[in-house]
This record gives structure tokens, sequence and C-alpha cells, in this order.
């Protein structure tokens, strides 16, 4: 600890801050804009100038310059800031001004007016007059793509994008050409922007000139009610601020949650919003002569009450989506066991995983921010950068600083970082599990391994014995650290280690989700918003959920529930982190939340559920999983699950591993409905003509 | 004035070759080996005595440069790197030694290398000096081939040496835009601290020097640092190149005592002032970075650092620039805005931004269309430019303008005057061109 006199208080911070950093432990506040926490310093802005006495008599960055590196007074004095001195005002003032001469001052049109750090900066810190009376720079803006709206004449040079994508996302796509006056950021050749968290750069950019081009002109902030929510995407659990005006989502953006996304979120998190607007269900259809024709609640209701009640109970069976809430999955196994059904399946990927086996089994053991403690890193059947892009940052981030070996036994990919590829099917996890492959030095020699398995390594027919010889890779280390369990399942579904947790999987001798989607297989069945699984004709389908996607199609009657956005919901995500997601709008038309719609069937088929208001059903939840009840925390697996899990055993197939996300943007019934997603999705596929040509 | 027993740059002219073998009969290389033997104190000592100071502009004393880097670690080699990016407008003195005396350079280079532990030196050639490459080149070439340089070398001191073309950018002259340069990255400065000699080259102990101040090292560890202390004044001792340009009879580079006077420089060497000494009307002492002094102030002018500095000017890399009574000084200064505003490298935002508005306020100046009150104001934008940047080009493209304002007020005042009474037809381009 140094100490240091900030504008007269003296405080005692670490030696290795910043200027910036201890005064604003000192209470002081300092502008800038070119300094981010999470990306490298680069000193250029110039607007964080504050006085050092003792030094050489001109201002001094703040945010460049370490504590360290101030010198003492004569006797032993502890070094002395100011920075609300007159050289300090006046070298703010100067630097603003400088900013301002060439910005073109079009905040009324401007898609960052009411948030912007150069508009508040400039009141705070700026003079009310201009005396620049040449003409003004202009920059023709930039084509990088669908998502990110360029206006470059408002740049300010501060490079936060540059670096943000050069180190964050690995995909340095973005640059800085020309030199002094005429310096502009572009990407080469105004080609877009491939990076899945290029979004951020929208957050990052502390002017207009990078904007979020969907929502261009759409809304000002002032006017969006913001609710803080988490994402369902991916199973990472992001949290994010849903900003909606009236009835309608207009934009979503992260949330600071440095246990989980830091500060940033995937394009797809961020951009699904149109999504939610299209092809939704918004009044109950039932199907007659073929086709599905609208129909009133009552009757919709009704004609399920009919068929679940005429229907042998063995021949009804319920397959839960990704998508669905802690509530109403509960809600669902309740009135099925309460009408004495066991047919029931979270997993429509058929992943074979058993809750049986213990939490540890199915948990990203080691936690998300874990990934900045290990010390080397296995993929196993799954590529992160399309299945949970933050946490691909997180690994790159351990690749990149600290120099953590990454191994990969799957599909090859460019994951931003320094793979080294060791196979793609079973037979290379076996030669690791042998100590074959000279990777397994590696493992061996590290004390805080991370066996990454990705969710498409699991939902096969060997998967059980896949994650059984992962798990014997995790235990095998010897050198592990005291309490470190570095077996990490990477579920791709936001729902699945809820319904893992609430047990939603078929009962003793009750049918799988691929066994009950089968020709054949139930009479009556059920989708909780499962739209990944195709129910074989024959079945009478009831599909609940929010989108006119696969389910949909399928359905015998549909009965409209809500997204995401418009209930309040827990979701536990990969790691088993508690979350609550909060109601930003309501569901549009007839449509209800999906715990409702489930209560209001169990009154028609005569086994009413015991719980009136979503709080009634929450402390239903809870009463039966305790874990439920401590949102935001992480109820950690037990270790002794691995043990048995690795003794488990079973035969590997020799299959080479498919990832579970092939197409990004397009993985869930909201993302499908998304025209962003779509372009993007086409994009990348390469169908879609690349950028301006 | 110098005599020619003590001047180092024996070849300046190119009369002789520039070989190896009439190197060697000059003097370059002779016992070097003599030299390194006597010790790392001994020639860090000797440099101090010297007190030769920076060549390159700042005038930092070159002994206590060397005796800055840190004692060495495994691991972390030890860099010399000499600046050859001459780019500052009005500076060729370098050129010359390049071209002609290319053996001094590559001597001083082995004996600041032996110094300062390091094992490879980088000579960065400014992009648009070819010739001066293919000379290094060469010379470099023919001390490998002679075994003076070499990993096996007859002074047995493991030493490569390495010449680097830049692409042409001024900037590449500030010692960490070049370091960024060498490293191949955009030459954009560095922040600072670290200072090179802790993080430097590829972020190890490195000097950055400059041409002149490495060329003379053999020639004053020869003849010791009392020889060289003794020419000159206090604190601004030995001898210096030259390069005078604009308005006298005979440009050229010249080896010459520090703190002669300004007078005897032109009249002696460059056969005086275009005109006669009473056309004299303004000179640029140092480089286009320094303030520019009014005639008055030249008349008994002594030509070193701390007069100059007294003076609110600077010796800089000693490149006089004279001007004589024909001379449009608002246009000229505008020029050299010109030229800042257009190295800027565009990293910071004062010098971005202050480069390019005072040039277009300086344009207006130059044919009067401004307003008198806008003196002042770019006076304080220059001052607003000084001191706030991350490297010294901030600071290189405010002072010509203070200068000019300082000494040349009634100037700007009486064109603004004369174009109010009488406006000038012609439109002039204004926008960013």
């Amino acid at each position: 600890m140094t100490k240091i006199i900030v504008d007269g208080a003296e405080v005692d911070v670490p030696a290795e801050y910043t200027i910036l950093q201890a005064c604003e432990a000192a209470g002081a506040e300092i502008p800038r804009f070119c300094y981010h926490e999470r990306l490298s310093i680069a000193g250029n802005c110039r607007m964080c100038l504050v006085e050092v006495k003792g030094g050489p008599p001109k201002p001094v960055a703040s945010c460049a310059m370490g504590v360290r590196d101030l010198r003492p007074g004569p006797n032993g004095e502890p070094p002395v800031v100011s920075t609300r001195s007159p050289m300090v005002k006046k070298a703010r003032e100067g630097v603003m001004e400088f900013l301002l001469i060439n910005h073109p001052l079009d905040c009324p049109i401007c898609d960052q007016g009411g948030e912007c750090d150069l508009q508040d900066q400039a009141m705070a810190y700026g003079v009310s007059g201009s005396r620049f009376h040449e003409n003004k720079r202009a920059v023709e803006d930039k084509h990088i793509g669908p998502l990110v709206k360029t206006t470059m004449t408002r740049c300010i040079h501060c490079t936060r994008c540059v670096r943000f994508v050069t180190e964050v996302t690995g995909v340095a796509e973005l640059g800085a050409i020309g030199r002094g006056e005429d310096m502009e950021i572009t990407t080469y050749l105004e080609s877009a922007l491939s990076s899945e968290l290029q979004g951020n750069v929208i957050d990052l950019c502390p002017v207009g000139a990078l904007t979020s081009k969907p929502y261009a002109f759409q809304a000002r902030p002032w006017e969006l009610s913001k609710t803080e929510s988490i994402d369902v995407m991916d199973a990472l659990g992001s949290a994010i601020r849903v900003d909606a005006r009236g009835r309608e989502v207009m934009r979503i953006l992260p949330r600071v949650n440095d246990e989980v996304n830091e500060e940033w979120i995937s394009d797809k998190t961020r951009f699904v919003w149109d999504g939610l607007r299209a092809q939704r269900l918004d009044r109950p259809y039932v199907r007659e002569g073929g086709r599905l024709r609208p129909a009133s609640w009552p009757e919709a209701l009704a004609k399920v009450a009919e068929k679940i009640k005429t229907t042998d109970k063995a021949r009804i069976g319920a397959i839960v989506g990704d998508l669905a809430a802690a509530e109403e999955m509960f809600a669902l196994k309740d009135l099925l066991s309460r009408l004495g059904v066991a047919n029931i399946d979270a997993r429509q990927d058929g992943a074979a995983i058993d809750p049986a086996a213990g939490r540890a089994s199915y948990l990203f053991n080691p936690g998300i921010a874990g990934v900045d403690e290990a010390d080397a890193i296995l993929i196993v059947g799954s590529n992160p950068r399309l299945e949970a892009p933050v946490l691909n940052a997180r690994i790159r981030r351990a690749w990149r600083q600290r120099g953590v070996r990454v191994g990969l036994i799957g599909e090859r990919a460019d994951l931003t970082y320094g793979a080294e590829h060791i196979g793609a099917g079973t037979d290379s996890l076996i030669e690791l599990v042998e100590g074959k492959h000279s990777f397994a030095r590696v493992l061996a020699g590290a004390s805080r391994p991370l066996i990454l398995i990705g969710a498409g390594a699991l939902a096969r027919p060997d998967g059980a014995a896949v994650l059984s010889a992962a798990a014997r890779l995790a235990q095998g280390v010897e050198a592990r650290a005291e309490g470190w369990n570095g077996l990490a399942v990477l579920h791709a579904a936001a729902s699945r280690v809820g319904a893992l947790d609430l047990g939603l999987v078929p009962g003793e001798g009750a049918k799988t989700a691929a066994e009950m989607a089968a020709p054949g297989g139930l009479d009556v069945a059920i989708l909780l918003g499962a739209d990944e699984i195709e129910v074989a004709p024959g079945a009478f389908v009831v599909y609940l959920g929010s989108h006119g996607d696969r389910g949909a199609h399928r359905a015998d009657v549909i009965l409209p529930g809500a997204a995401y956005t418009e209930k309040s919901g827990l979701y536990v995500n990969t790691e088993g982190r508690v979350q609550v997601a909060n109601r930003a709008t309501f569901p549009p038309g007839e449509a209800r939340e999906d715990w409702a719609i489930l209560r209001a069937l169990s009154d028609q088929v005569g086994a009413r559920l015991p719980y009136d208001s979503l709080a009634q059903l929450r402390a239903a939840l809870v009463a039966a999983h305790p874990h439920f009840g401590a949102v935001d925390a992480v109820a950690a697996g037990d270790p002794a699950d691995l043990s048995r899990l690795a003794q488990a055993g079973g035969a590997l197939s020799g299959d080479v591993f498919l990832n579970a996300v092939s197409d990004f943007h397009l993985t869930n019934p909201i993302a499908r409905a998304s025209a962003i997603m779509a372009e993007m999705s086409a994009l990348r596929q390469g169908s879609l003509a690349e950028a301006a040509e | 004035m110098l005599t020619d027993r003590d001047r180092i740059f024996t070849n300046l002219n190119g009369r002789r070759g520039a070989d190896l073998q009439s190197a060697l009969k000059r003097g370059a290389w002779d016992e070097t080996k003599f030299l390194l033997d006597k010790g790392r104190d001994w020639i860090v000592a000797e440099m101090k005595a010297s007190g030769l100071r920076g060549r390159g502009g700042a005038g930092f004393p070159t002994g206590l440069k060397w005796s800055f880097m840190p004692k060495p670690q495994e691991g972390r080699p030890h860099y010399l790197v000499v600046n050859a990016d001459e780019s500052e407008p009005g500076t060729c003195k370098d050129r010359e030694i390049m071209r002609n005396d290319p053996h001094l350079l590559i001597e001083g280079c082995l004996i600041a290398s032996f110094a300062m532990h390091a094992n490879a030196c980088y000579i960065y050639i400014r992009g648009e000096y070819v010739r001066e490459r293919e000379a290094l080149q060469r010379a470099v070439d023919e001390a490998y081939a002679a075994n003076l340089v070499g990993k096996n070398n007859t002074h047995g001191w493991p030493f490569d040496i390495y010449v680097h073309h830049g692409a042409g950018a001024y900037i590449c002259g500030e010692e960490t835009a070049l370091l960024e340069s060498l490293e191949g990255k955009k030459g954009m400065p560095r922040l600072k601290p670290p200072f090179p000699a802790n993080m430097g080259l590829y972020g190890n102990p490195t000097t950055v020097n400059n041409v002149e101040s490495i060329a003379v090292a053999g020639t004053i560890l020869r003849r010791g640092g009392a020889w060289f202390a003794g020419l000159g004044k206090p604190n601004n001792t030995g001898t210096k190149l030259f390069s005078i340009s604009g308005h006298v009879e005979r440009p050229c580079n010249v080896e010459e005592e520090m703190g002669i006077s300004f007078r005897e420089l032109v009249e002696k060497h460059c056969g005086g002032v275009r005109g006669g000494w009473d056309n004299l009307y303004a000179v640029i002492p140092g480089g286009s970075s320094v303030p520019v002094l009014p005639e008055h102030q030249c008349q008994d002018l002594s030509m070193d650092f701390d007069t100059l500095r007294n003076l609110r000017s600077g010796l800089g890399t000693a490149a006089v620039i004279v001007m004589d009574k024909s001379t449009d000084i608002v246009r000229a200064i505008a020029r050299i805005s010109h030229f800042y505003k257009h190295e800027s490298c565009g990293q910071c935002t004062p010098c971005r931004e202050g480069t390019g508005w005072m040039w277009r306020v300086l344009e207006r100046m130059a044919v009067g269309r401004a307003e008198k009150r806008e003196i002042d104001m770019l006076l304080e934008v220059s001052t607003q430019v000084e001191g706030h940047t991350i490297c010294a080009l901030g600071d290189a493209a405010a002072w010509p303008v203070q200068g000019l304002i300082r000494h040349y007020r009634h100037e700007i005042e009486k064109r603004i005057d004369d174009y109010a009474a009488n406006p000038a037809p012609r439109d002039y381009a204004m926008a960013a061109e």
C-alpha cells in the first residue's frame, strides 16, 4: 500500500494503482474517454489530466501514470495530486475544446443523445462557447455490418473499439488508418465485423460514432422503462437490462456481473429483441380439419382437458424446451405427477445427464469466474465461441494474459485463441485419460485443470460414457488444488440446469424425449416451448409457448405463453447460479404467463394446482428445492459425485464429436423469429453479399 | 573557430572516400579494442567528463543517459538503438555522417553497445534516406568482412548491427514511436513511464541515441573527455555539426565549436547572409520546431543550448534556417505549422485537433483574413497543445507559433489591417484538405 494525497485528503492505495484509480478511491471524479477498466490503457484522450506536485510543470495523464511512479516529497511526504486546481481545470477545458472542434454537435439527431459521455462531460468540464471558426472535419461513414451503425464524423479517436475487438474478442477487424486529424477507424476494406461480441463496441463508444443499427432512430433513452433481467439465449445467464417503451422491447443492454458476463453480452442476446415482436402466438389456436383456427381460451383449454382425461396416463407425456423458467417447469411437473403421468423430459437434445448422479455431474463446477483461475483448459465437443461467446472471451483472456494452454477435442474451429487440436473423437479423449497424448502432461501438471464438456458431447448415445471419461480425466490429475472441481459442463440451453435441478427427467420405466417423439410414442404430447424436437405424426400435440416455430406448426392446440422478457422467472445458469429474470413488458394479445396457463389447465383436468399467484408458486418451488431460494448464489455440487461418475465408465463409440450449436444466430424460437438474426446468419453462411459491395 | 586538428568528422564534405580503408587512414577504428579494454565504467565516466549533450535536439547529457541502463539480467538483452530518422525540417547533419563517415558511427555503436551491455544495435534510418541506407549498409558489410563487428570480432565483444529502413514518418523520430515502428507496429509514441531504459525495444532495456551523439564517441574516448570538454563553453562543450540553410550565400553543413557566434558561423562558412548582413530578418536556430528569433537578437548570438534557451528558443538539432527581408514570415510559419499538422500521428487529442486548428488560423492570418483577437486565441490554443500531449510533437508544433506571435505580432496585425482595408477577392479553400 502506498500513501498519496489527493485534493488534500490522504488515501492509502495499492502500489499498482494508477493515479486515476487512486483519485477515485479518494472520491475525486476524473473525466475520461479512452480509459476503460477492462481494456488496455491508451492514454490518448488526455481528458484525465491531473496536476502532480513536484513533477514537471505540466499536467499528467492520470490513467497512464502509476502511483509508484510518483516521487515523494523532499522529506518523504506522500506525493500530492490535485484534481481541482486551476491548471487541471484549464487542461480539461482545453482538451474538451479540442474534442469538440471537429465533433459535429448533431446531438438532436444522434442516438447516443442522453447517454453520451461527451455530452455529459462537455456539460461538466467544458466551456459554453466555441472559438473555432474553421470548417469542421467530415468523415465518411463506414459499413461494418448489419449490427453496428457508424457515424464516423462523431468519432473522437479514443480507440476503445479497436482495443476491445483486438483484446477481448480476438477478432482484430477494427483498426485506425491514416494519421493526424485524418485518422479514421475502419475495418479492412469495409468488411463486416464477424465477432459474436461486436455489439459491445456500441456500449464502449463514448460518443455516437458507433450505435446500434437495428435500434437507429427508434427511441430516446429517457423514454424507456428499464428492467434488470437475465438473458436466456445461452446457458450463461448474462445480466441484462431490458429497455422497453410501452409494450415493446426496444433494446437489450448488458449489466455488470463480474461473476458471469463482466460487462459484455453476445450479439444474439443484444439484438434478439426484434424476434420478440415477430411470429408471436397472441391467441389460442385449435386444429380443425388439418388447419389451425383461432379459438378462445375456454375452448382450447377444454379441448386439451378432454384429451388428457380420456387418454391412458402412460400415453401422455411432456417435453420441456430450452427457454422455460423454473416456475412453469415446476408447475408442469407438479401437474403431471398429480395426473399420474411419469413421461416428462427436459432434454430435447437427448443429453445423457441424469440428476440422480448428483448435481456436480451436470454443472460447470469451477464456475464461470473459475476460468480466470484455471491453469489448463481442455474443451471437449464444444465451440464455446458459438455456445457461450462471453465465456469464450474469458478463456481467451486466460490464454492471452496468463498463457494458459488450451486443448480441443472435437470439430476444428477458430476459437480466437491458440487451441491445440488434439483430435476429433472419443479416441483422443481416451488417449488423454490414459496419458498417452502430450497434452495429458499439461493437464497433469496443472493444479486447476478445467475440462469443458460441450452439450454436443453429451447429446449422443455414449454421452454418459463421455461424461464419465471426462470425470476420470478431471479426477486423475494429481496436482489438483484443494477444493477444485474441474469438470465443467457447458450447457446450450438456459432452462437445462434448472430442469435437472427440478428433476424433469423421466421416472422409472417412463419415456425419454426421443422415445416420446418417436412414432407411436405418445397419444398426447405437451410441449412446453419445445421447438428443437419433431414429434412424429399420430400424437395429439399441445404446444405451450411464445413463438410460431416448429412446435406450434406441429401442434393441435396452441396455448400462447410469454417470452422471457414478459414473465418473472427463476433461471439456473450452467454453473448452477440461480438468477431472477424480471418482467419488462406484458405478453401480446391473449397470451398469458406459462404458469398461469398450467394453473388454468389444472382446474379443467380436475387436478388443481395449489397456488394462485406467482409468489405462492415460487414459495412452493423453494420449499421443494431450497437452493432456488438463494438467488444469485451458486449451490456447489458435491465432489463425491465426481468420483462416482468417474467410476461409472461405459463403452465409447469412437464417433467424432459434433457441436451443439452450428448456427449461432438461430438456436431458439425467438432468435429464429428475428429478422436481424436471420440476416446475421445469412451473412455468416455466406449467402448474403458482405458489406458495401 | 574550430581548428582542423580538433575536427571529428574529417570527411563531412565527402571529398575523401567513405570506405573502410579511407576511414582507417582518417583514424576510425584506431585502438578500439584498447578503449573497450579500459572497461565500461571508464567509458561512461569519460563520456560524462566530456560534457557531451545529446545531439538529437533535447540536449540531454549522453554519458548520464548511458549510465541509466539497468544491470544486465538473465533473459533480458539490452539494446542500443540509433535514431537516424533525421526528419526535422532544416536538419541534414546525420545524412552527411552516414554518407561520408559511416565508420565513425559503426565504431561508436560498438563502443556504446559495449558500455551498455548490448549485443545488438539497430540503426533506424529515415524512409527518404535511400542513398544513406545504401552507404551505411555498405560500411556495415565492410566492418563485418573485416571482422570489426560480428559474433567473434576482433574486439572481443559479440556484437551485431542492423540497419533498418523506416517508411518516412516524422513521428518515428520520437524515440518510443521509433521503437514501436522498429517492432513492426504503427509508429505511435508510447506512454512514459516506463522509459526505454527500463522497457524499450521488445520490452527490454534500450537506449536510443542520435547518430551524431554516437558517432563522436570513438574520437572523444581516443582523445579524452577533457579534450572535448575543453572546446566550446561550460555546459555546452565540444563540437557540433551545424546545418545552415535558407537565405545565405552558400548553405552548408559544417562542424564547429559549440558557442560559436551566429555571425561568425554565417560569415565564415556560408559566405554571409544573402544581400548582406543588414538584410537579415529572422533566424530559426535549431530546426523547424524551435521558436524563431528576430534579427536584433541574432546580432551577437552564441550558438549553444543555454543561450538559446534563455532567449526562449533552442539549439535543437542546430539546423540554422536563415531568413532575409524577402521572407513572408507568417506564411513561413504557416508552412511549418502545416508540416506538424501533416505529421501528427493522431493518437492524442490536443495534437491531433490542435495542429490542424493552428495551421488553418495561420493560413488565414498569412493573407490577413483574420481578426486581431484571434492572435491571442491562437497563442492560447498553442499553450493548450503544449505540454498536454503524449510526446513532444505537440510542443514542437506549438513553439514556432508562439515564436511568431512573440516577435512578429506587428506583422500579423499589419496583414490584418491591410486585408480589412482592401479585402482580396481570392477565395481560399478552407475545408479539411
